[in-house]
């Protein structure tokens, strides 16, 4: 930081000697094209040392400085001249300042003078109408700018959540703007421990979802997030699995332009998603295939597996993706299909370690209601019931009889009591 | 499990031996008001660990059970939670489950130890748990008394609803252990059970528990505790002796029978004590409470849906 800044003010200083030196020469032979060039240099390139750092600094390098309505208007210098901006002069930002003393107010600074794509996709993005200034609200302070590979820059991977944060974790602004508080969710996520625990710059942070200069709203047709480009969006990290969903049924269906297939995010959803090996995420999963599948989510209710799984704890227990798979679901006429009956006992094996062929005759989603579908079992379950109700409903009659006709009896007293003892 | 023959005169010594393990029998039995109160045995000691051990496993199998019948109850799954989700509960299951085993194989060795020494009236006879035409007539005779239609009946030694009792706890031991080792040991089975068996394995056994749940914590607890004359409990099973006005009025038909045969007197036992009286009190309390507890939870799980 220090070498460049004195790197800056030398040249500045040999600047200044040079001058003093040519121009007691004048014109001289043989160098009209370097004539040419010190015009040149005369012409355009003194006036903006004219107002150089060190000018402007005289003054705004007294970080208190404020102006007339208090605003800030000091500047770090040390800072500034590290930031990817040191090299440039004042002006070229501050370029309404033509001569001093210049104005109280000067205009604001435009970025888009030079950075002229980066504001037409804001232009067009869902913070183009933002009222705080669109470019220091991510970059941070316009005197410390610094490039995003730069570990102090407010968009380096690691410091993008926090920056975008500053907005999206503000419960004041997610209701006024109608939106949810997704920073604690995601910071929590799987995505936002890698990059606040581990420090991971690959792992997702908003930027590698949402772009940056160019976010658009989810119902954008063109968003990054928008419902048909999400297994795009993920898969630009996650490639193998983006493979096999398109592959899968949900992924084919998808292609073909269905909108109620499930994407990435119905299952792991967008912002909290979980490592789904974990029990959370093996808890709430199955409901979310459910709401589909509904007879299938009712008739796997009614098995083991789910009674098991639905206590927590022991997350083993079959859920919907451990037999069809999570991302490459094919029905199971599909040879490929683990629930194809070729494959049963692999499928079963996987946790059943003996399963043979008799077991995987076990119907995971056997329905005791259906008589048709399974004969036996509907039976079996009507037996029970009968013989359940059938003597409860007896003996409930008998007792109850019994009991009252004792209570009178007791309440009598005298030799036909029934004895009460201990 | 509760058996006749335990009580032959034969057997008497047993009584004798029970009674010397007690130390304070001999005082308590002095300060006792009606210590002129003559007891008479009606279970021996094994008999009474074997019911002891049989509630205490089977309210740790009602408890680790019902939250897997209900899973999806709020309740079911907050208990399931605190004591470590699925894998603890079942661990507890099976270990209840185990033993349980182990007690109905003990009762059943003793049942074939017995009759191959040559034991009778196990099978047919007054003192036998199988049902015989007179449970028929009692069971007519006492529904007539309950609406006023007739006399009370008079009772032997196990009344038709205590028969009830033993034989719905004997198939329940072997319908739901069964299909609960099935599932235990699914792939075993598989070798000789078709598909469907698999599947049914647990619909019998959640319905066939939830039966003896709901029949042990309401038929059974009113039926023999918590009814007029015996509440709120019947300590009989857990001291093994009762008053002779008790084994009057309640059995009369036994007491009679052993009057005339002359072998009253061999069943004559020692005052219940003191510390085991209110020991067993406090048991039985807590037993009787967690079954009642358990009986409202499995009617809000059947009924309340989720």
């Amino acid at each position: 930081m220090a070498g460049a800044r004195i790197g800056l003010l030398e040249r500045y200083r040999v600047r200044q000697s040079w001058l003093r030196k040519l121009e007691p020469h004048g014109v001289d032979a043989g160098s009209t094209l370097l004539i040419a060039a010190l015009v040149l240099f005369l012409l355009f390139g003194v006036p903006s040392f004219l107002h150089a750092q060190t000018d402007c600094l005289s003054c705004h390098a007294d970080k208190t400085l404020q102006d007339a309505s208090g605003h800030s208007v000091g500047v770090d210098a040390d800072n500034f001249h590290a930031s990817i901006h040191g090299s440039l002069g004042c002006t070229d930002c501050h370029s309404s300042i033509k001569e001093y003393p210049h104005p109280d107010q000067p205009a604001a600074v435009k970025c888009e003078t030079c950075h002229a794509d980066q504001a037409a996709a804001i232009g067009s993005s869902v913070h183009a109408e933002a009222s705080a200034h669109p470019c220091t609200s991510c970059h941070g302070d316009a005197h410390a700018i610094f490039p995003k590979s730069d570990t102090r820059s407010a968009v380096y991977p690691l410091n993008i959540p926090k920056t975008c944060g500053n907005c999206h974790g503000s419960e004041a602004l997610a209701t006024k703007y109608g939106l949810q508080n997704v920073y604690s969710a995601y910071m929590d996520s799987i995505h936002g421990y890698a990059v606040s625990k581990e420090g991971l710059l690959v792992a997702a942070n908003c930027m590698s979802c949402h772009g940056s200069h160019g976010i658009l709203s989810h119902k954008d047709p063109k968003s990054t997030t928008y419902r048909t480009n999400i297994p795009n969006t993920c898969g630009a990290c996650h490639g193998g699995v983006k493979d096999e969903y398109l592959s899968g049924i949900h992924g084919k269906l998808l292609a073909e332009g269905n909108q109620k297939v499930p994407v990435c995010t119905d299952c792991h959803t967008a912002h909290a998603i979980l490592q789904p090996t974990e029990a959370d995420f093996r808890m709430q999963s199955t409901p979310i295939c459910g709401s589909c599948h509904k007879d299938q989510l009712a008739t796997y209710r009614d098995t083991f597996h789910s009674q098991l799984g639905l206590l927590g704890g022991y997350v083993e227990t079959a859920r919907c993706w451990d037999c069809h798979q999570a991302h490459r679901v094919l029905p199971a006429s599909n040879p490929q299909s683990p629930v194809n009956q070729a494959n049963l006992i692999k499928t079963c094996s996987r946790c059943h370690a003996d399963a043979n062929l008799s077991f995987v005759q076990y119907q995971p989603h056997a329905n005791p209601h259906n008589r048709k579908l399974n004969p036996a079992l509907y039976f079996v379950r009507l037996f029970m019931n009968v013989l359940l109700w059938g003597t409860l409903s007896f003996f409930t009659l008998h007792t109850l009889l019994w009991f009252i006709r004792a209570k009178k009896e007791q309440d009598k007293g005298g030799p036909a009591a029934e004895a009460k003892h201990d | 499990m509760t058996d006749e023959t335990r009580m032959a005169p034969a057997e008497q010594p047993e009584g004798g031996r029970e009674a010397g393990a007690l130390p304070v029998a001999l005082p308590a039995a002095q300060v006792g008001g009606e210590s002129k109160e003559k007891y008479y045995v009606r279970f021996t000691l094994p008999q009474r660990y074997l019911h002891a051990v049989l509630f205490s496993s089977f309210l740790g199998l009602a408890a680790t059970g019902l939250p897997m019948r209900f899973s999806e109850n709020a309740v079911a799954r907050q208990l399931a939670s605190a004591v470590g989700g699925f894998g603890a509960i079942l661990f507890f299951h099976k270990f209840c489950a185990i033993v349980l085993t182990l007690a109905f194989l003990y009762h059943l060795k003793d049942l074939a130890v017995r009759v191959l020494h040559g034991e009778k009236g196990i099978f047919w006879g007054p003192t036998s748990m199988v049902a015989n035409w007179k449970d028929v007539q009692d069971i007519i005779g006492h529904l007539k008394w309950f609406v006023g239609l007739g006399p009370k009946p008079k009772f032997e030694r196990y009344a038709y609803w205590e028969k009830f009792d033993y034989w719905a706890v004997f198939w329940g031991m072997i319908v739901i252990g069964f299909s609960g080792y099935a599932m235990w040991f699914a792939p075993f089975f598989a070798r000789f059970l078709p598909g469907w068996a698999l599947n049914a394995v647990l619909v019998v056994h959640g319905e066939e528990a939830l039966l003896a749940i709901l029949f042990i914590f309401s038929i059974h607890f009113v039926n023999t505790h918590l009814r007029p004359g015996s509440f709120p409990m019947d300590m009989v099973i857990f001291t093994g002796k009762e008053t002779e006005e008790e084994f009057k009025k309640k059995r009369t038909l036994e007491y009679e029978r052993l009057a005339a045969a002359g072998k009253l007197e061999a069943k004559v036992g020692d005052k219940p004590v003191y510390w085991w009286v209110n020991f067993a009190k406090i048991v039985g309390t807590i037993a009787i409470t967690l079954g009642l507890v358990m009986l409202v939870l499995t009617l809000f799980g059947y009924f309340g849906g989720r």
